[in-house]
């Protein structure tokens, strides 16, 4: 008769807490042969005698416990190796804290910094007024009657309301992108590119960049065993790669980047890593991401032409994650599109590797990551694999509206003679240029720190120091079960406030530590928050020593 | 476009090779010259033979061939070709919006402002739309929409969220820490399915849904390699939900499976039912026996419009049943502001509600979230707006309110207006539109015709909405995208185009089936 029982009920009445339930659905296995209707719920019938005596004492040890469909043990075992540093236990202490400090709780500190993400507006730096025009008239067209607004903000506006269903932004798009918007990301690529063409068929719109690299890692994925897709990741690199290989439970390939030659890119050392993976994997796509992050640097068109080389060579899809492209800071630094660098190399490369690039409206002068505006642009795919990735991406219908609208301001930006032209090239420099200013700033004075070694900030947002650890709290912390960079940053944290990511999270070379910090804060913080570092790193020295 | 795309890139591929060259042959030369870079004869890295397998499989009619067809067909007549008819009318989505639905003032002159904050001093925004944008604003890192938010979301919005649901549910508690802000309800319904499936073989989950199903469940569960399994709802009762037929479902599923989850479309798309409480008591007592997590996609949930119908959400219905279920049965419940009154799609806004989710799992949830960052904020601020609407004692009330019903009222008369006229076409029969915003008629399909579209190896309802496509440019979805009983066909229409024009697409689609059946049964 157990065995006839629901593990439900069976488990409900070896806990005993609710003899009233299980007698109301006597769970008698006939219903479920013949279909007899269940009893009424407004008139629970409690005849007990349904159940023999021997069920209700029953506590036999082989019996499923009474649990919940969904626990640790039974969860997709992909979702618990994703690890996500950028928003991981670090990121919730500082919430938390905050919290406490809203609470009046006495801390050596009155704020948390939060330097652990690459949030610009969140660090202070105001919107570009062009763009929050456009997107308000976009979401309340009445204002394009108003007259405070310029007359290339509303006609912006109304050209992205006019390829809008019903000329509304609360439509949905089609999946692939509103067209105007696509059209106009072409024109920017082939301006940027010095006139290499782009179709606006290659075009995606996505919700972030993160959207468009999870989706064609997607469409990566496959095999068994040592035929399982391998994924080539910069090491250090950005979570989100590690994370999405966890989730499709796909093979992290590793290659290293140089931190003595400033983080670049070393063609031995991917070929070292492709032969050792094959090992055990087939190694089928390489992500690079430039200008770097958390790196910080900004490959050269040489390097760029040799990775391609190196792709084509050994038929490997290639994803360039370029969101940082117009962060470019140092001088002698350029940004150099893989795309532009491809179709210089000749037809033998531009028209056989395949390679997809992506953008963002999260980075660069903008800084709109609450948009989630995005778009990738596909180069040499099967065109039965591109309309596997058309339909991929309807199912999800579109991406937000409002972030492909301000993806359409990004690559169509005010053009000189255009009323808004001068504030906004202001505004844009400005924020360049203080970036730039920053960086150098970050990099100096993390370098007058005994034990600190930082490499120029070349571009992107972020430094990634390297830091020289005392051999005592690097035990302290692995007794603790701790990485010695997580200790670290977690003990930075409860003493200053500030909020870095340990450099554990993007990876690095065994027995070296880092972390990242984001050099957006105004400068007059961030030359707070490197003294406070500073102060620290001297005491946690002197006191592990 | 996509064809055509094709048909080029083809043509080159083979232009390169000769055109004699077969796209199998290509490949296998390729392969054996793989590594060798002679440029000429390198082979692409990815492929339809090494694509994900499983991203093969994905089916979203929704937007699926027809749809594509569709668009062709409105460019070829933007160019100047000539069609019986002189324009589209896609009533294959429920995209409000471009149907000609307008925005509701309110919801997007918060949004506006929350944009653009300078509009805090132009007299022309109202009050009550001004210091709610600054209350989601200050929710927001540096007072601004353009940073990320928490991955669960704004936190004075998620706290918004419960309190609507608390008063939506008549004073059962909402804990504002159960909701998470998604990216439209589809992110939350992938997220959630995304934790629950694991297993091999016949440990695999198991996934339950409804047949006929919104096409999302089954694309999920093709991408995510789960085991769909379908449970039939009773078109010969309005398309109700039958326990006995949950019953079925399940033991014959557990030959093979595990099934894990029950998935609830109530309202239900495509079948516009309105689910009675006792029929969900029955099966949150199913889940509650059978241990199913239970998942409800309550989008439509403003959407109902039969006089003798109620939304009534599962998780009120769970609290009802009483602690041992309460405490207990593991619910997720999702909303959008893609539906109701609002219809606003393009902002990708929407939550879920997540009941006795075991912690160290909401932990991964989290976590899992957080890689994608967050939800778009204007997304959030909209769902904002939803759940925290004008009040009676504010002065945007009673605009609010007009446009409010005034679309709810047309969406009921439409609803009405639709199973009305399909009803009086022989070989049509249409069940009452209870809520949502979609018919899904039966169709009557000639053998004759049946035996044609197999010889074309398409599915009987798709050739029938081909044939409508082209004749009338009238575009609707084929009932196969959906699933249905054998041998039985229909197609997913939206009831949201304008009644004008809604009564003409109805008429044509009359005129259309009555020439179908006769060319069909030989009767021309």
């Amino acid at each position: 008769f157990i065995k006839m029982l629901s593990n439900r009920t069976v488990s409900v009445l070896k806990w005993g807490r609710c003899e009233a339930y299980t007698a109301v659905y006597p769970k008698v296995p006939d219903r479920v042969l013949n279909f007899s209707p269940l009893p009424s719920l407004s008139s629970p019938n409690r005849n007990l005698s349904a159940f023999p005596a021997q069920v209700y004492m029953s506590e036999n040890g082989a019996l499923p416990r009474l649990g919940k469909v969904l626990t640790a043990d039974t969860m997709n075992a992909n979702v618990k190796k994703v690890d996500y540093a950028v928003r991981g236990p670090i990121v919730q202490r500082a919430v938390q804290i905050e919290k406490e400090l809203k609470e009046g709780v006495k801390k050596p500190f009155e704020e948390v910094i939060k330097a652990n993400i690459g949030d610009a507006h969140a660090m202070g730096q105001r919107p570009i007024t062009f763009f929050r025009q456009v997107m308000a008239l976009c979401t309340y067209p009445l204002l394009l009657d108003d007259n405070k607004f310029p007359e290339d903000v509303k006609n912006r506006a109304r050209r992205i309301l006019q390829s809008c269903g019903g000329n509304s932004i609360g439509a949905y798009t089609t999946s692939q992108g509103i067209d105007c918007v696509r059209h106009d990301v072409a024109n920017y690529i082939q301006r940027r590119d010095g006139g290499i063409p782009s179709d606006p068929d290659n075009i995606y719109l996505t919700t972030g960049a993160s959207d468009g690299i999870v989706t064609i890692l997607k469409l990566l994925n496959t095999g068994e065993g040592r035929t399982r897709t391998g994924v080539m990741i910069s090491i250090p690199q950005y979570p989100l790669y590690s994370a999405s290989i966890a989730e499709l439970g796909a093979v992290q390939v590793n290659y290293y980047l140089n931190e003595e030659k400033c983080w670049s890119l070393d063609i031995s050392e991917l070929q070292r890593s492709l032969q050792a993976a094959r090992e055990h994997c087939n190694p089928s796509v390489l992500c690079i991401i430039n200008p770097g992050n958390p790196t910080g640097q900004v490959q050269s068109r040489q390097c760029i032409e040799d990775v391609i080389q190196f792709a084509a060579k050994e038929n490997l899809f290639l994803m360039a994650d370029e969101v940082y492209q117009d962060n470019v800071y140092a001088e002698g630094c350029e940004f150099h599109s893989f795309k532009k660098v491809l179709f210089e190399m000749g037809p033998e490369y531009s028209s056989k590797v395949e390679l997809a690039s992506f953008h963002s409206t999260s980075k660069c002068y903008m800084g709109e990551c609450g948009f989630r505006g995005g778009y990738m642009e596909v180069i040499n795919m099967d065109p039965e694999v591109k309309a596997q990735l058309t339909k991929l991406v309807s199912v999800r219908l579109c991406p937000p509206a409002p972030g492909q609208a301000l993806m359409d301001l990004v690559v169509n930006s005010p053009q000189p003679g255009e009323p808004s032209h001068q504030t906004f090239m202001k505004e844009r420099t400005a924020i360049l240029s203080a970036l730039a200013e920053k960086a150098k700033l970050t990099e100096q004075i993390l370098n007058t720190v005994p034990g600190i070694s930082c490499n120029p900030v070349q571009g992107a947002m972020y430094s990634f120091p390297r830091i020289t650890l005392p051999e005592r709290s690097i035990n302290e912390a692995k007794a603790k079960g701790q990485a010695p960079d997580m200790f670290y940053c977690m003990k930075l944290l409860e003493e200053t406030g500030i909020c870095l990511v340990p450099g554990s999270g993007f990876g690095q070379r065994e027995g070296t530590y880092h972390f990242r910090m984001t050099i957006l804060p105004p400068t007059d913080k961030l030359k707070t928050l490197l003294n406070k570092l500073k102060e620290f790193h001297q005491k946690f020295t002197q006191q592990y020593s | 476009t996509i064809n055509r795309a094709i048909q080029t890139a083809h043509a080159r591929c083979r232009g390169s090779l000769g055109p004699w060259l077969p796209m199998r042959f290509i490949t296998a030369e390729a392969k054996a010259s793989a590594g060798r870079l002679d440029g000429k004869m390198r082979e692409k890295t990815l492929t339809m033979d090494t694509l994900n397998p499983q991203v093969k499989a994905v089916e979203y009619a929704v937007r699926g061939p027809i749809v594509i067809k569709a668009g062709e067909i409105e460019r070829y007549l933007e160019e100047g070709g000539t069609k019986p008819f002189s324009e589209v009318i896609k009533a294959n989505i429920g995209d409000a919006h471009a149907m000609g639905q307008q925005p509701i003032t309110f919801l997007r002159q918060v949004v506006a402002l929350c944009t653009f904050p300078e509009l805090m001093d132009s007299p022309s925004f109202p009050e009550d739309a001004k210091w709610r944008a600054r209350r989601i604003l200050q929710g927001c890192g540096g007072h601004s929409l353009g940073s990320y938010s928490a991955s669960p979301g704004v936190e004075c919005i998620r706290k918004d969220i419960a309190a609507y649901i608390e008063q939506r549910d008549e004073g059962v508690p909402s804990d504002w820490e159960n909701i998470y802000l998604t990216t439209g309800a589809s992110d939350g319904i992938m997220t959630i399915l995304r934790l629950l499936v694991s297993g091999k073989d016949s440990s695999r989950t198991g996934v339950m849904i409804p047949i006929p199903q919104y096409p999302l469940y089954s694309a999920a569960i093709s991408e995510m390699d789960a085991v769909q399994v379908n449970y039939y709802l009773d078109e010969d009762n309005c398309w109700a939900l039958d326990i006995n037929e949950l019953h079925r479902a399940h033991q014959a599923a557990k030959q093979h499976c595990q099934p894990r989850v029950i998935c609830i479309i109530n309202p239900g798309n495509p079948t516009g039912q309105v689910q009675s409480k006792k029929c969900i008591e029955e099966v949150l007592h199913f889940a509650y026996e059978e241990n199913l997590f239970v998942m409800s996609d309550e989008v439509y949930q403003d959407n109902v419009y039969a006089p003798d119908c109620q939304f009534h959400s599962f998780k009120k219905v769970l609290y009802e049943m009483g602690p041992e279920y309460f405490s207990s049965v593991e619910l997720v419940s999702f909303h959008s502001t893609s539906k109701g009154y609002t219809g606003e799609c393009g902002f990708r806004g929407g939550y879920m509600e997540v009941i006795n989710m075991d912690p160290e799992v909401k932990a991964q949830l989290v976590k899992l979230l957080s890689v994608r960052l967050c939800p778009p904020l204007a997304g959030q601020a909209a769902m904002d707006v939803i759940v925290n609407p004008p009040q009676p004692e504010e002065h945007t009330f009673k605009q609010f309110h007009q446009e409010k019903s005034s679309v709810l009222g047309a969406l009921a008369e439409k609803a009405k207006l639709t199973e009305q006229i399909l009803n009086a076409v022989p070989g049509i029969k249409c069940n009452p539109v209870q809520g949502a915003m979609y018919a899904f008629p039966r169709i009557f399909i000639p053998p004759k015709a049946v035996e044609e579209a197999k010889a074309l190896g398409m599915q009987p309802d798709m050739l029938y909405c081909l044939r409508l496509l082209e004749e009338t440019g009238i575009c609707v979805v084929p009932g196969s995208g959906f699933g249905q009983k054998d041998r039985t066909y229909h197609f997913r229409m939206t009831i949201l185009p304008s009644i004008e024009k809604l009564n003409v697409l109805l008429g044509k689609v009359r005129d259309f089936h009555i020439r179908f059946l006769k060319e069909y049964s030989g009767l021309e």
